[in-house]
């Protein structure tokens, strides 16, 4: 039996992307199977009572070494932001390509604790600093020192110490460029470095409350117990830095969701599943319940997403139990079809990422074809004419041909780069000044003024001659032949409408790098969780890749 | 240091802000970057064009001929670019002429894009100076100084057949030279191992 991917004109709606979950192809999770037979190690560790001063953690194979070094600064609590507007944390980071020399560590303890203002060198990879979750930070210390561990309930409805709030990569701030380390054959997924960094901040943050803990009362502290260790992860908080980037990378967009479709496809065309992997399933998918209660969210809009997952999840699982056979032919095809008839976005997507679950033959593949050459796709085919032009437009965008841009409410919204922080913003086009200023990134618009720009032009025409006085249209012709090859690549929705919700398009991202426990907190930033049930930096060689459904009871 | 990838978005967001459309200010800034790898002084000449875009004029060339001449300079951002979207009609002329145009330094990635494209090496010559242009892999010059260059009084681009750059008796030697790694075969063992090649003339 031959399985359709599924369409993209519907998956790619804002709304469908927003409901996507973290699975076995998410990035994290595949860094954490790249990296289990690495080395790992903590190489310095010069922190005061106070938990401030430097450390050094890293990775280690072969010739090979991946060092993150860590800055832990005293602030004040009104210093202390998650907006990107901030200009102090409690801790930095960067990611260093190799041992870091003395010299090293004194350039970047000069530049890292400043982050965008600072500069960093072609040695460094990534860049990021972190917050503590003072309340839980407090609580674990005051516990840890008095030789106990601290409240579980209290930690499972938070999930982590710190939060980062940017993690940079590729040549920003005069990082590494991504061309100078692309054919690392243990980096070739995307983002790796960023979940290194990442992973390590987490290691780092239990050592720190264990060391303060130790200097507060070195009679009576205990370590944090392991277990709970693990159930801790890093959170994070991400605005709108995000938003752009899955309309500036249309192929890496692409080929995440491509795999993603690939993968429910084979497993879909699956005659007979086995025994052992019904019970991944199923196992996997009772556990998962578990974690959910811990999702928790002031937002109205999330709530009634986690309500509607939660109430699906069990519409599913009576499904399950009492109206189906796993020994029937295509029993996963059945699946996806009923979850498609009966359940709505949020948890036919999570049931998606669960049905890959037991199959590391496929979906271990794909994750190597997640990255994509992007320099290669760039210059347009010139010689292909008018016609082919119209014939792609058509095929490919004929949900956002049908929004009616006349109308006020769908050019509400522009994007535009602060001043100050060089970061994406939005705001309402007939309140808010700048968006003369607007950034490329209302896709649909365009396209649709490509369109109707074409109407009257012959077939026949060259698109070498059609771009001469059609230059100002030039960025969305590039992107029409793009989707004739990746037809993942483009949002099937209106990026500058008045019922945009830019979280939706975080969510997506945020999805694929592995995260949980989505709280938006507006509906331009949210917090998540990354990590949460994974093993310890020293445990990796004994992975357990079903670690993400681990729960903290 | 500046990244490439800092060379690359500054130059697209300067250029738009001097007017061009998106479209064309990230082929700006990727032609920047290109420079800037192989060592060319793009920013330093990009920056230089910029400053004198606004106050001086530019002729905006649009359609490419076999030779183009003109009083006012061309600009070197609208020239590359529509010789790049056109490369495949005007590598039928074999050679493109430019009299006159504004630092011509900011064409050559786009001719060296053009290179890939049609599979031919380019040869971009601005007065007496060198560009070949390896099917936008490598650039090699007899140009080699860090400068600013404000103007190109003769510029051809030249479309390099595919040929070899030796010649057959030098292959001949080279060959012979590669037999010794071969085994020489007898009846035996071309009966023996053999695959289909031998036998079948697919």
């Amino acid at each position: 039996m031959q399985v359709e991917l599924r369409n993209p004109t519907v998956l790619m709606k804002l709304s469908k992307l927003g409901s996507f979950h973290q699975s076995k192809l998410s990035f994290l999770r595949s860094f954490l199977k790249e990296f289990k037979d690495w080395e790992y190690n903590r190489d310095l560790f010069e922190l005061d009572e106070n938990g401030f001063g430097k450390a050094v953690y890293s990775f280690k194979k072969n010739n090979r070494i991946y060092s993150l070094v860590c800055f832990a600064n005293k602030i004040s609590n009104e210093e202390r932001s998650d907006r990107v507007i901030a200009t102090k944390w409690d801790a930095a980071f960067a990611l260093h390509d190799g041992i870091p020399t003395k010299k090293d560590l004194e350039r970047l303890s000069e530049n890292v604790p400043k982050q965008e203002i600072g500069r960093l060198s072609y040695k460094e990879l990534t860049l990021s600093r972190a917050n503590k979750s003072v309340r839980i930070f407090d609580h674990v210390v005051k516990n840890l020192s008095n030789g106990e561990q601290p409240n579980k309930d209290i930690l499972s409805k938070v999930g982590y110490l710190y939060r980062t709030t940017a993690v940079y990569g590729s040549g920003k701030f005069g990082l590494a460029d991504r061309f100078r380390i692309k054919n690392r054959k243990e980096i070739c997924g995307p983002f790796r470095l960023e979940m290194m960094l990442v992973y390590l901040v987490r290691q780092f943050t239990f050592d720190q409350v264990d060391l303060i803990a130790k200097y507060k009362n070195p009679k009576k502290a205990v370590k944090l117990d392991r277990k709970i260790c693990r159930n801790l992860g890093i959170g994070n908080s991400t605005g709108l830095g995000m938003a752009p980037f899955i309309v500036n990378h249309p192929t890496l967009l692409n080929n995440w969701i491509l795999a993603k479709e690939t993968a429910l496809k084979k497993i879909r065309e699956i005659k007979y599943v086995k025994k052992i992997d019904e019970s991944i399933f199923k196992n996997c998918l009772n556990k998962s319940l578990e974690n959910i209660k811990f999702w928790t969210s002031d937002s109205d809009f999330q709530i009634k997403k986690i309500e509607s997952l939660k109430s699906d999840l069990k519409k599913f699982i009576f499904f399950l139990k009492n109206n189906f056979n796993f020994n029937e032919e295509y029993p996963y095809n059945k699946i996806y079809i009923w979850c498609e008839q009966n359940l709505g976005d949020e948890a036919i997507e999570y049931i998606v990422s669960i049905m890959m679950e037991p199959y590391e033959e496929v979906v271990s593949p794909l994750t190597n074809q997640m990255s994509s050459d992007e320099e290669k796709y760039f210059t347009i085919p010139t010689n292909k004419t008018i016609n082919d032009l119209r014939n792609v437009l058509e095929k490919n965008y004929s949900e956002i041909l049908k929004i009616d841009f006349s109308k006020k409410e769908s050019n509400q919204n522009f994007w535009f780069i602060s001043k100050n922080k060089e970061e994406p913003r939005i705001a309402n086009r007939y309140l808010d000044l700048g968006s003369e200023l607007e950034q490329p990134l209302g896709i649909a618009r365009d396209i649709k003024k490509l369109y109707e720009r074409i109407s009257a032009q012959k077939n026949s025409l060259k698109i070498e001659k059609f771009l001469i006085e059609n230059n100002d249209l030039r960025h969305v012709v590039r992107r029409a032949f793009l989707i004739e090859k990746f037809p993942y690549s483009e949002i099937q929705d209106n990026t500058i409408g008045s019922d945009l919700v830019p979280i939706d398009m975080l969510r997506l991202k945020l999805s694929f790098f592995g995260a949980v426990k989505f709280d938006p907190r507006s509906d331009k930033w949210l917090r998540i969780c990354m990590f949460q049930g994974a093993p310890l930096a020293d445990e990796l060689k004994s992975l357990d890749d079903y670690w993400v459904y681990n729960s903290l009871n | 240091m500046r990244s490439l990838s800092e060379i690359e978005t500054t130059s697209k967001r300067a250029s738009k802000a001097l007017g061009f459309s998106w479209g064309i200010a990230e082929e700006i800034g990727k032609n920047i970057k290109l420079l800037e790898m192989f060592n060319i002084p793009g920013v330093r000449n990009l920056n230089e064009y910029f400053k004198v875009y606004k106050k001086k004029q530019f002729q905006n060339i649009s359609l490419i001929l076999k030779s183009n001449i003109s009083k006012i300079s061309y600009c070197p951002i609208i020239a590359g670019l529509n010789f790049l979207d056109q490369v495949r009609t005007l590598e039928q002329t074999k050679q493109v002429y430019f009299e006159n145009m504004a630092f011509p330094i900011l064409f050559i990635p786009f001719s060296s894009r053009a290179s890939e494209i049609i599979g031919k090496r380019i040869l971009f010559k601005v007065d007496e100076k060198e560009f070949l242009l390896n099917f936008n892999q490598s650039i090699y010059s007899n140009y080699l100084i860090n400068s600013i260059l404000e103007k190109g009084n003769k510029i051809e681009v030249c479309f390099l057949e595919n040929v070899n750059s030796f010649n057959e008796n030098e292959w001949n030697e080279l060959y012979k030279l590669s037999e010794n790694t071969f085994v020489e075969e007898s009846e035996e063992l071309k009966e023996k191992t053999a695959g289909a090649g031998l036998t079948d003339n697919d």
